[in-house]
């Protein structure tokens, strides 16, 4: 078992965490996993991207071109990406931010609205949260306990104080994939 | 000891710190700045000796300075700060002190970019300053690697009075993976009987590289080169993967030579006997263990696959010394080769049937 | 040719050598200086300095554990001279292979050697952060004007209008600028506890060295920052004057451009004086 995972937004969504958080949490779990970034500019506002490859094995390549999953969190993103996502891989879009339809049919296709469902959780901040939810809950990537404990043992101490917030995006996140994407669609 | 998930900069300075150095000299640059970072941090907890220099020609000399006074001292750069640093490292090379350099190398020639290259093969392993002198140069292609094998760049660069350097890429140091640390490393109180400590009941010390009769100079090349020698033969390191039977063979190191596993994975699932030969050290070259894969005659090409224009390629070639035809595929500017890059270059090796002795550079740029 | 002829009286009164036995030390060579003959030229004032150095060392009872750092230029041997540890820096780079040797060993006296070329030229960024950052190092700076190891060329301190190998017409400060003030630069900086100029023309201006060279390293030993002093040197070689003329050249064409005296002395320091 090897997945690949791009995780793609503006700077300051998150995006990057988002990766980290589910790197950390399979880590945890003992698998083999690798965590790459787009660095440079683009940590300083621009668009921000990274790369998680998880396995079984040791992690060759940490890079891919055709990734398994993406989870775009902006336009640009989605843009850049949607032509790029494996044939039958999973494509998960930010709605709040994405009002274009989604041309690819060989691909499944979870629209999220994250920006509206983190601000109900307090911060537009926990989009990167809601999409990570929304992901595990379509995949069988990891358990969304061991992200759960991921943000408890990882989340940085000067946010701790939103860790319930970050929890609760999470759930909200899942359960929404869990209504809204069949289980027949989960990508293994 | 569990596993813990480092970024590779970050990994590689606790590493260096779990390996005993005591001295760090260094200069803010991309994509290598978090090790100096963490280190401006940890150094300092630590009561070690740690300073942000003006240059990176003020670094190494800082380097050189600790160096002399017989401490396990280091720095690290990337690309354009190696050249300003190859000054102080030929003084470094031809006085004979152990140091430890890390080159996260980036995209060249100029200031060119902050993405992965592997364009400082050359530079590194032929030699990385005037005059005749190699540093030990080890390549990493995992942060687990990286780690392990800063544990025993001090006692390299210590045994052999050397420079040791640790070559990775930008993808090395800005990745991240979980790493399992080593313990700390115990180090003898004694400092060597060359260090610069004061002429306290014994006549003066002097290191210098300076050597006006040429006589005499000659004689120190001499000292070095036997040095030298004796480092080709007992410290190669190197790694194979399904290299045994393979008939086509990858050449690769650093972040290509993980990349190329998947490549060789993929291949193998797909019927073709793809292999990897992956030196570690890239001075000094595995060159017996590379001949002896080829003369075993199950290897039918080579490709080899670098982030840059064809660098380790001459050496593989000069190795080869035209027995089996030597490819090369690679990328540049920072672009790094994929998995899905190397495959269809395979493919077009196993459909040929080869038996052209051809060096296809040009198939890279394609 | 001529013969001279000794008489057969003159040898008779000839007085009769002293026995070693009777003599009296008066005058003796530093523990700090080694035995070997150096390779100055003949009315190079190096060898003063050298011997100064040498002096101040013995008499702060330091050398033990002293490290000199030798520059690239004509003292490129000076640690051959030291009767203490030495090494050997690249061009201009001495003040950070010092601060690598500080930082190291903060309980070592570490001094620099430098000249014109080395310091004020390719090593200015080295000396300038070293200034900056108040490293506790001793930096002794001879200023002689020119590169003297490579044969005479102009240096950033080269009065205007002297003729050298490298500028040939006379230094035009038009295209060739005028001649840098290191030492005034370095003395308004809070990292530096001590800074002076003094010169090697006149047997009381080489006094006054001996207390400059001092100071320089009493500041490093009570941890105060950096201490320099230029010191205006000749080079009879290249200048292409006797020995005498260039005490004189120092006079009448480097002093009025590099005026003599203290430019900066920490509190801390005043006492000993």
């Amino acid at each position: 078992m090897e997945h690949s995972i791009i995780f793609a937004g503006f700077g300051g969504q998150g995006a990057l965490f988002a990766g980290q958080l589910l790197t950390y949490a399979a880590a945890d779990a003992g698998l083999h996993v690798t965590w790459i970034p787009s660095y440079g500019p683009e940590m300083r506002g621009g668009t921000a991207h990274c790369t998680v490859v998880v396995g079984d094995e040791p992690i060759g390549s940490p890079l891919v071109r055709n990734p398994d999953m993406v989870v775009a969190m902006n336009l640009p993103s989605t843009d850049k990406y949607e032509p790029l996502v494996k044939s039958g891989g999973l494509l998960v879009v930010n709605g709040s931010l994405v009002k274009r339809p989604i041309r690819r049919t060989d691909i499944e296709t979870l629209v999220v609205p994250a920006n509206d469902m983190a601000q109900e959780h307090g911060s537009q901040r926990l989009a990167n949260v809601v999409m990570l939810g929304a992901l595990l809950e379509a995949t069988d990537l990891l358990p969304l306990e061991q992200v759960e404990q991921a943000l408890r043992d990882h989340l940085p101490k000067r946010h701790y104080h939103l860790l319930d917030a970050n929890i609760a995006a999470l759930r909200a996140g899942a359960e929404f994939a869990r209504i809204f994407m069949p289980a027949s669609a989960a990508v293994t | 000891m569990t596993k813990e998930l480092w970024k590779g900069n970050e990994a590689l300075a606790e590493a260096a710190i779990r390996a005993g150095v005591e001295a760090f000299f260094g200069y803010p640059i991309t994509p290598q700045t978090e090790l100096l970072e963490y280190m401006s941090r940890r150094m300092v907890e630590l009561g070690l000796a740690f300073l942000q220099a003006e240059s990176e020609i003020g670094a190494i000399n800082m380097v050189y300075g600790a160096a002399c006074a017989g401490v396990r001292v280091m720095t690290s750069s990337s690309s354009p700060g190696i050249s300003l640093m190859q000054e102080g490292l030929s003084y470094i090379a031809a006085s004979e002190v152990p140091v430890v350099l890390v080159n996260i190398m980036r995209g060249g020639p100029g200031l060119g970019n902050i993405q992965p290259s592997q364009g400082d093969y050359f530079l590194m392993t032929k030699t990385v300053g005037h005059g005749d002198f190699h540093a030990i140069v080890l390549a990493p292609s995992t942060i687990q690697e990286a780690v392990d094998l800063m544990q025993i760049a001090f006692d390299l660069a210590f045994k052999y009075r050397t420079i040791v350097t640790l070559l990775g890429d930008g993808s090395l140091g800005q990745m991240m993976e979980p790493v399992e640390m080593p313990p700390f490393k115990e180090w003898p109180e004694k400092r060597p009987d060359w260090a610069l400590r004061g002429a306290k009941d014994r006549p003066p010390r002097i290191i210098t590289s300076l050597y006006l009769g040429a006589d005499k100079l000659e004689a120190v090349n001499l000292r070095l080169q036997e040095k030298l020698q004796r480092i080709a033969a007992n410290e190669v390191r190197y790694e194979t993967f399904m290299a045994d039977d393979a008939e086509h063979l990858i050449v690769a190191f650093g972040t290509v030579g993980r990349i190329a596993k998947s490549a060789v994975r993929q291949a193998r699932a797909n019927g073709m006997k793809a292999g990897l030969f992956r030196p570690i050290t890239l001075w000094p070259y595995p060159e017996k263990e590379l001949d002896a894969l080829i003369a075993q005659g199950r290897v039918k090409d080579i490709l080899v696959v670098e982030m840059n224009a064809g660098q380790m390629l001459e050496d593989v070639k000069r190795i080869a010394a035209q027995r089996v035809p030597v490819h090369f595929t690679g990328r540049m500017g920072g672009v790094i080769p994929l998995p899905d890059d190397i495959l269809p270059v395979l493919e077009a090796l196993d459909a040929s049937g080869n038996g052209q002795n051809g060096h296809k550079r040009e198939m890279a740029f394609a | 040719m001529t013969v001279t002829q000794v008489s057969t009286t003159q040898a008779k009164s000839m007085p009769s050598l002293p026995r070693l036995e009777e003599m009296q030390v008066v005058y003796k060579k530093p523990e700090s200086l080694t035995d070997a003959h150096t390779h100055y030229c003949p009315g190079c004032t190096h060898g003063i300095i050298h011997r100064l150095i040498a002096e101040v060392i013995d008499e702060l009872g330091v050398r033990e554990r002293t490290i000199g750092v030798a520059p690239v230029g004509c003292a490129v041997f000076a640690y051959e001279y030291f009767n203490v540890d030495g090494c050997e820096a690249a061009h201009g780079r001495a003040p950070a292979m010092a601060t690598g040797l500080k930082r190291v060993m903060p309980n070592h006296i570490i001094f620099t050697y430098q000249g014109d070329g080395d310091l004020a030229s390719i090593g200015g960024n080295e000396i300038l952060h070293a200034a900056g950052r108040g490293e506790n190092l001793t930096v002794i700076f001879v200023n002689n004007a020119v590169y003297g190891m490579t044969g005479g060329q102009m240096a950033p301190t080269t009065p205007p209008g002297m003729v050298t190998t490298s500028s040939p017409f006379g230094r035009d400060i038009q295209s060739q600028g005028y001649p840098m003030h290191i030492t005034e630069m370095l003395a308004i900086m809070p990292g530096v506890a001590y800074a002076a100029r003094r010169s090697m023309h006149s047997v009381a201006e080489i006094r006054k060295t001996k207390k400059a060279i001092r100071l320089a390293f009493e500041a490093q030993l009570k941890n105060l920052g950096l201490g320099i002093v230029e010191i205006l040197s000749s080079c009879p070689t290249n200048w292409h004057l006797g020995p005498v003329e260039s005490l004189d050249f120092i006079r009448d064409r480097m002093i009025p451009i590099f005026p003599l005296g203290e430019l900066k002395v920490h509190e801390a320091l005043k006492q000993s004086k």
